[in-house]
């Protein structure tokens, strides 16, 4: 499952919807991350995305990470818009029979995510506002899963 | 026929536009090429496309290298590395 939103989200909502009704489910993992203030230089991050792209980078990394993992379940919940130091940004869920599974296939979203989705962070603070420039540790973090196969 | 060309983050303030509609010279017929043509546009394609070798690209909402044929491409998007997550 994929969502795109401007609202916030409910961990606890959320994965109860992915363990409903089944009870096959051993492990799950939850990343969420949030916005940092950076030391009170960010006050305000707003975040801009490419409608139906998006959707559709999200759906292919989630189809990616179902076949290298047994999952039984998986949530990629991104929020778009202007947010504040705290709020939520992104919720990825992985739901697998052993912890193994759900931990590596979380990762791996989560890489994917970062340099893949088309999202684009700018923070504004006292010092003005800028667009957040990628990172060469994010870029290094999915070129690692393309050296391994699945586990 | 018409190309939707679309531009994201930086890209869109440098341009000063979001979204246009082009009818793409014969000659253009990479990312490359469709950069390059931008650039003459006038100076505000020329400055969002300065530094072309930083800027993504998308054909029909599909991660392309700067190589790639645009083809018969509907939707055509330039943007900055991207940075969610």
């Amino acid at each position: 499952m994929i969502r795109v939103q401007a609202e916030d989200f409910d961990i606890g909502a959320e994965i109860a919807k992915l363990k409903s009704g089944r009870s096959d489910v051993g492990a799950i993992v939850a990343f969420v991350g949030t916005v940092r203030d950076q030391a009170g230089a960010v006050e305000e991050m707003t975040l801009e995305h490419y409608p139906g792209m998006t959707e559709a980078e999200l759906q292919r990394i989630e189809a990616e990470a179902c076949s290298r993992w047994k999952l039984q379940g998986c949530l990629i919940l991104h929020r778009y818009g202007t947010l504040r130091p705290s709020d939520n940004i992104v919720l990825v869920l992985t739901a697998s029979e052993h912890r193994e599974a759900a931990f590596r296939a979380a990762e791996f979203l989560m890489d994917y995510l970062k340099t893949s989705a088309p999202f684009w962070k700018r923070e504004s603070g006292p010092q003005g506002s800028r667009w957040v420039e990628a990172s060469a540790s994010d870029t290094a973090a999915t070129t690692r899963w393309k050296k391994h196969a699945a586990e | 026929m018409s190309t939707r060309l679309l531009y994201f983050a930086w890209v869109k303030e440098k341009t000063g536009i979001a979204a246009e509609d082009v009818e793409l010279p014969r000659e253009v017929t990479t990312i490359a090429e469709l950069m390059a043509w931008l650039k003459t546009r006038g100076p505000e394609f020329d400055h969002a496309f300065a530094r072309s070798e930083v800027i993504r690209a998308a054909i029909d909402q599909t991660h392309v290298r700067h190589d790639a044929a645009i083809g018969a491409a509907r939707e055509i998007a330039f943007f900055p590395p991207v940075t969610g997550g």
